[in-house]
């Protein structure tokens, strides 16, 4: 039982490894050959999105904390690098060591303040504090983020292993590296003692505190936690995609909160799952909207059909309907239903 | 003295908007338990349906205004029942789940609107008297800042009256203290339910028709940009208080004009207006985490 719970992450890992090396091709899923950077790109995006989203699920499904900030950590992750090496010229091991010390600085000062109201008032102190950092960045203090057109990134001090086209893989390699090391951590973190009072914060708060723990302290660490990890998935995009503001928005939290719920709340492999699939279903069917057929269609099918948001946020209300535990619960819910069905022919 | 004359309506026209969102927030929210995202995209399909009604007569531009601004009300109120009706309803004791359902809706009715009226803003075509200033202390006014302010005084004054002294009202007050209770009574809440959803949902349209006034076009980020600071005044206001929120708007706006003007021109730098609205927020919630006003709908 101990080995098999080690096998199967490895043996994921390792085939997720191995992709860029084959050159199979899935039409409609993927853009084009799996060794092929556009699909290698768009396959490094899905894994840096699955580990945010499950860096989002430490704080909303582990610990019950309904954060709409978190995306400002992905953003600083995104925007300090960048310009730590466009406009103030550092090298790479400086500006990664900035990110590192601002990435704990800034969750740990923000959630000291936010942790100090519960529920609905922490969502929307959270909010407004990522609301202050889109503002900030939207409008360009000093020249410094660019406004609307971000900043083009400079990549003489990045290593060239990292910058063009034909190293997508290396890139690729790099985005699945920091979804392990996320999937690691929360592993660890959820486990630990720290873990388990989590946990218990998120089913009963008062009870926590009638057992004689104070919850605050946990609550930040989860904050802390989930913020600096978030920070580094920022740093991946940066390297993948670029500088927009649009990473800042309320939306862009919101979109989090839709993977790990799509995926399963609570669950590691549900929020890495919900991560990855819904990149990987934004992506295509913003590709598919772009299509002849689409096209053609009347008015009334066409401009749904063409909106992947509004085809997520369909996907997402039949989910929290339908399948209340994410796609994670899926397997459970077919063995309980398929257990049922045997017992119901057993009686019979 | 004239710009801060100018400041301070413009302050009081932006704080009117932002009474008409809270409001329903408020009380849904103070009822209900349900944070309603879908708000923002009831202000936003209201302001599309007063602009596609206007689109279709050819009437004075009064004549218009006053269609288009009916027109939008009754869309949102429909809109409000029917999310209320056909989303909110089967999940009464999944609270998580409900918040979660109107975030999917915000996204998907955001999306829609996008897609079928496209990103470009549309224009709104005013009566000259709207658009033109009259003198207030020195101080030319834009004539659509009192169209806000009164219309958002004049839902006050019937908000007020509604919870007061009606039958409905009394039901809805009675549930923001203790809806187990009201319903132990043998009362349909349900129907108060769907009822402060569909109020909602027109007072939502109705600011953004205003905002289309205010602004002179509307666009498809408009709910999403007043929605924000929506939840700012209930939270600053405190939760199902009509009162409270009235207070807490017009503190948002008349503290976002002064910092946009006074901050901005000593700091040099334009976003000082809604990071000052931010640091308020956390200043109130870290001082009196209950908002203002306690739970009680006055």
């Amino acid at each position: 039982m101990r080995l098999r719970a080690y096998l199967l992450p490895l043996a994921l890992l390792g085939l997720l490894a191995a992709l860029p090396l084959l050159p199979l091709d899935a039409p409609r899923l993927l853009p084009g050959p799996l060794d092929s950077p556009g699909t290698l790109q768009l396959l490094a995006l899905c894994l840096a999105f699955a580990g945010v989203a499950l860096s989002y699920d430490l704080l909303f499904g582990f610990t019950g904390l309904l954060s709409f900030g978190h995306a400002l950590y992905f953003a600083l992750g995104v925007y300090l690098p960048a310009i730590a090496l466009t406009r103030w010229g550092w090298g790479l091991p400086a500006a990664l060591a900035l990110l590192a010390a601002v990435a704990l600085a800034v969750p740990l000062a923000l959630g000291a303040v936010s942790l100090r109201v519960r529920g609905i008032a922490f969502a929307m102190v959270t909010l407004a504090f990522a609301q202050a950092g889109n503002v900030i960045v939207q409008t360009n203090p000093g020249g410094l983020t660019g406004g609307e057109e971000g900043i083009v990134l400079e990549v003489d001090p990045l290593p060239d292993a990292l910058v063009g086209v034909v190293n997508t893989r290396n890139l690729y390699w790099l985005a699945l590296a920091y979804a392990a090391a996320v999937f690691l951590v929360a592993r660890v973190a959820v486990g630990s003692s720290a873990g388990h009072v989590w946990r218990a914060i998120r089913e009963n708060e008062r009870r926590v505190e009638v057992l004689g723990l104070r919850p605050y302290p946990y609550k930040l660490l989860a904050f802390v936690l989930a913020g600096f990890l978030a920070a580094w998935g920022g740093f991946v995009w940066l390297l993948l995609v670029g500088v927009t503001p649009e990473v800042t928005t309320a939306t862009f939290t919101l979109t989090l909160l839709v993977m790990v719920v799509l995926g399963g709340a609570g669950t590691r492999f549900g929020a890495l799952l919900g991560g990855f699939l819904y990149t990987l279903l934004d992506y295509r069917l913003r590709a598919l909207s772009g299509e002849e057929r689409i096209h053609e269609l009347p008015d009334v099918v066409r401009v749904p059909l063409s909106e992947p948001l509004f085809l997520l946020g369909a996907l997402f209300v039949a989910v929290v309907f339908f399948v209340p535990g994410g796609l994670a619960s899926v397997p459970a819910r077919a063995r309980l239903l398929l257990r049922r069905r045997a017992a119901g022919e057993a009686a019979s | 003295m004239s710009t801060f004359v100018l400041l301070t309506v413009t302050g009081l026209g932006l704080g009117a908007m932002y009474f008409l969102v809270a409001s329903g927030l408020s009380l849904i929210y103070g009822l209900m338990g349900v944070l309603n995202f879908a708000h923002g995209a009831f202000i936003t399909l209201g302001a599309y349906a007063a602009w596609w009604s206007t689109t279709k007569v050819a009437a004075s531009y009064e004549v218009e205004l006053a269609l288009a601004t009916a027109f939008g009300l009754a869309a949102g109120a429909a809109l409000g029942a029917l999310v209320e009706l056909v989303f909110i309803r089967p999940l009464y004791r999944r609270p998580v789940e409900q918040v979660l359902v109107t975030v999917g809706l915000a996204l998907a009715l955001g999306a829609l609107v996008f897609g079928v009226f496209g990103a470009d803003p549309k224009l709104f075509e005013l009566p000259d008297w709207v658009v033109d200033t009259t003198s207030v202390l020195g101080a030319s006014i834009p004539n659509d800042r009192f169209l806000e302010i009164g219309a958002a005084a004049l839902v006050l004054g019937g908000l007020v009256a509604l919870l007061r002294l009606t039958r409905i009202g009394l039901v809805i007050r009675a549930g923001v203290e203790n809806r187990a209770m009201v319903q132990a009574l043998g009362i349909d809440v349900g129907r108060a339910f769907t009822f402060v959803f569909a109020l909602g949902g027109a007072l939502a349209a109705l600011a953004g028709v205003l905002s289309g006034v205010y602004y002179g076009s509307v666009d498809p980020a408009r709910g999403t940009s007043l929605l924000i600071f929506a939840f700012i005044v209930v939270v600053i206001g405190g939760f199902g208080s009509i009162g409270g929120s009235a207070v807490a708007a017009v503190s948002v706006g008349l503290v976002q004009q002064y910092a946009n003007y006074y901050a901005a021109d000593w700091l040099d730098w334009s976003g000082a207006g809604d990071v000052a609205v931010m640091l308020l927020l956390a200043g109130v919630l870290l001082l009196r985490p209950e908002g203002f006003a306690p739970k009680v709908a006055h």
